[in-house]
């Protein structure tokens, strides 16, 4: 059966569980009815013409995960940040693992969305955020939404500063054959809160998954929030993240991306600006090899005058790997006065890695400051050349070379544990060794 | 130590290095002079091993070892050494690790255990003391952001660390102002003995002032064409290389 018919039929089974009445509901059916229409996005579609989800296609998914499977912190403990003291949800299969996490109601709201979407006292909040900035002529998007369970819901209240930082972690066992995943997240930050929250997929061994993720993230007035995701799964991983992002006036959001392993991973990052003097950052570290493939695709909606936008990826590609770059800025002819500012360097390791890199401007303020650019190139030879004439091999000079062009998108993360292992995925990644602290 | 033999060398096709011959022999300092574009810094990349140059006759020996068969790691492992014209920036990675990853792999190429922590740290502080380097420089990402004369002194510094055979200076006066030049000449001149020798390449006479070579030669398009002692630069200050191309002539 196509997988197509099959989320149908899925669907169908789906519903039969559910209170048809609620509001949510109506989203659901909705956004499925967009699904059932539209279906897949092919090569055909501008937004996906370096990237096909046809093969990945083509597998006979688990919908709704079997069982409940548990896992042991001993084997898992090497994915959390443990050095730091976190809140964490963690899933197992995208069911919920009460044993691995720990999440609160104190203060703040750090918990699972199921629980959001079913308890009266998160309806006001369900009805004024959920699925209200997830775009709705989006087929994956739409998926997501149709089959909307489970997820992290955050919630931090006006002028509440998280002491943690938040880990969400999906593990993925493999025990249950081929799984597609749809993991749902609503992160609401009110006026004055700062959050800080890490994401990541992880498969615990080498299987097919589809991950098709959704995340809504509403920054309020003057709010801070740092988000980063990790991507460094197995080889037979893939992962499409949908990511949007509403930001209101003098609030400030990062997100970082750091995409070192998986099959196909697709990153569709959207900031929505809504207010003036906005801060807007999004920053990604790429480095793949094989036959891997790594997609960015990056919306800033620039509406009001005054904010800034400042993107910096940096992508490393060998072997045959591939890596696309397609990054669109929108200044509304009332945002004047915008900084929105896009680079993109790449260096291409071997003759056969392809990196495919475009800036898509539209721009209808005339008073802006805008700039993009991309580099695509090898590593400087003469720069090669002074490492190698201080006794450093080649191999070990290149390595050194690749590591620096990368490091450098590092600086700005906030958290120094989770910057340090990053740091030191990189250099495993890229293979220095320099056998002491960096 | 070092034979240079009718040496030609090519970049990007173009012949630079017309017949090269030179001879220098353990505690010596020779001073390579000549005007813009005569290959000065040719011959320094060409000894040093960078691949963007071709040699298409001749040959490069040092202590028996013919040059020209081997990397430029290779060569580094050997004792040579290039202080750089223009050294490269390098984001994220320290000057204390950079000058620890190349002692190391010098060691390790010739069959040696990395230098213990304590040794090394010994060593670093001696010689950044020698140059006049704090520990805040050290912590820096290598020449990132760094003035020409910080860039310079550390490659002096990285000199004095590595200890090598023979040390080919190119253009190392070049935007340094005078307290910094002494510095570096300083340095130089404390790891002169012996042993090691030094191949001072530069276009003024200034920092011949401060390193005393033992021979100067002029290059002059692609060939030494005259060869002297220090007066030599002397006479080259005062007449300019105008008089040395009439002479040719």
């Amino acid at each position: 059966m196509e997988l197509k018919d099959k989320l149908i039929s899925s669907f169908m089974a789906f519903e039969e569980k559910l209170d048809l009445n609620s509001d949510v509901h109506n989203i659901r059916s909705k956004s499925f009815n967009y699904f059932e229409k539209n279906g897949f996005p092919t090569k055909k579609d501008e937004a996906w013409k370096y990237t096909s989800l046809e093969k990945l296609l083509k597998n006979d998914y688990r919908i709704f995960p079997k069982k409940v499977i548990s896992i042991e912190l001993r084997d898992v403990k090497k994915y959390f940040l443990y050095d730091l003291d976190t809140y964490k949800i963690v899933f197992i299969d995208g069911i919920y693992s009460p044993f691995l996490s720990d999440t609160t109601h104190d203060g703040l709201d750090v918990c699972l969305l199921s629980a959001a979407l079913s308890k009266p006292k998160y309806k006001k909040v369900i009805k004024k955020y959920f699925n209200k900035i997830a775009l709705k002529n989006d087929s994956l998007t739409s998926l997501n939404t149709s089959f909307t369970k489970e997820g992290a819901y955050i919630f931090i209240p006006k002028t509440v500063v998280s002491e943690k930082p938040i880990q969400i972690i999906h593990f993925s066992t493999g025990k249950q054959g081929k799984m597609l995943l749809q993991p749902r997240n609503l992160i609401v930050v009110e006026e004055n809160a700062q959050v800080q929250i890490i994401e990541r997929h992880q498969s615990l061994k080498s299987f097919q998954i589809l991950t098709n993720s959704v995340t809504e993230i509403f920054s309020n007035k003057a709010s801070h929030v740092d988000y980063y995701k990790i991507q460094n799964d197995y080889e037979d991983s893939s992962i499409i993240d949908n990511t949007y992002i509403s930001q209101d006036k003098d609030s400030n959001v990062k997100v970082h991306t750091f995409s070192l392993g998986g099959k196909l991973i697709r990153n569709n990052l959207n900031f929505f600006q809504n207010g003036e003097n906005i801060e807007s950052t999004m920053k990604g570290i790429t480095i793949i090899g094989d036959r891997q493939h790594v997609d960015h695709y990056t919306l800033v909606h620039h509406s009001k005058p005054n904010c800034n936008s400042f993107q910096e990826y940096k992508g490393i590609f060998s072997d045959r790997s591939v890596g696309v770059f397609n990054g669109k800025i929108l200044v509304d002819k009332i945002a004047q006065k915008t900084n929105a500012f896009q680079q993109n360097n790449n260096i291409l390791i071997d003759d056969n890695a392809t990196i495919n890199t475009k800036p898509q401007l539209e721009i209808f303020a005339d008073d802006v400051k805008c700039s993009h650019g991309c580099t695509i190139g090898q590593l400087d030879n003469s720069a090669l050349f002074y490492l190698r004439s201080r006794g450093i091999p080649k191999k070990e000079a290149k390595a050194l070379l690749t590591y620096a062009f990368a490091n450098n998108v590092l600086e700005s993360v906030q958290i120094p544990e989770l910057k340090n292992r990053i740091n030191s995925l990189i250099a495993k990644k890229i293979g220095v060794n320099l056998g002491h602290d960096l | 130590m070092l034979i240079i033999k009718n040496l030609h060398a090519t970049v990007d096709g173009k012949e630079i290095l017309k017949g090269i011959n030179l001879e220098l022999k353990p505690g010596e300092v020779h001073a390579i002079m000549g005007p813009n574009g005569s290959g000065k810094s040719t011959l320094a990349s060409v000894i040093s091993g960078n691949e963007d140059y071709i040699i298409t006759k001749g040959e490069i020996l040092f202590d028996d070892n013919d040059l020209s068969e081997l990397d430029a790691e290779e060569r580094a492992h050997l004792g040579v050494f290039l202080s750089f014209q223009y050294p490269v920036e390098i984001p994220g990675v320290t000057v204390t690790n950079f000058i620890k990853t190349a002692i190391n792999s010098s060691r390790k190429a010739t069959g040696k255990e990395d230098l213990p922590a304590a040794e090394m740290l010994k060593k670093i502080r001696e010689k950044a003391k020698l140059l006049d380097i704090n520990s805040k420089f050290l912590s820096r990402s290598l020449n990132e952001g760094f003035s020409g004369g910080e860039k310079k002194r550390n490659e002096i510094f990285q000199m004095a660390m590595l200890e090598p055979k023979l040390s080919i200076l190119d253009e190392t006066d070049s935007g340094l102002d005078i307290d910094a030049l002494k510095i570096v000449a300083n340095g130089v001149n404390k790891l002169r003995d012996k042993e090691n020798g030094f191949l001072v390449i530069t276009h003024y006479q200034r920092l011949l002032e401060y390193i005393i070579p033992d021979y100067v030669h002029v290059l002059f398009e692609g060939k030494i064409v005259k060869s002297g002692s220090k007066e030599l630069a002397n006479k080259l200050e005062e007449k300019g290389y105008d008089w040395i191309k009439k002479e040719i002539v």
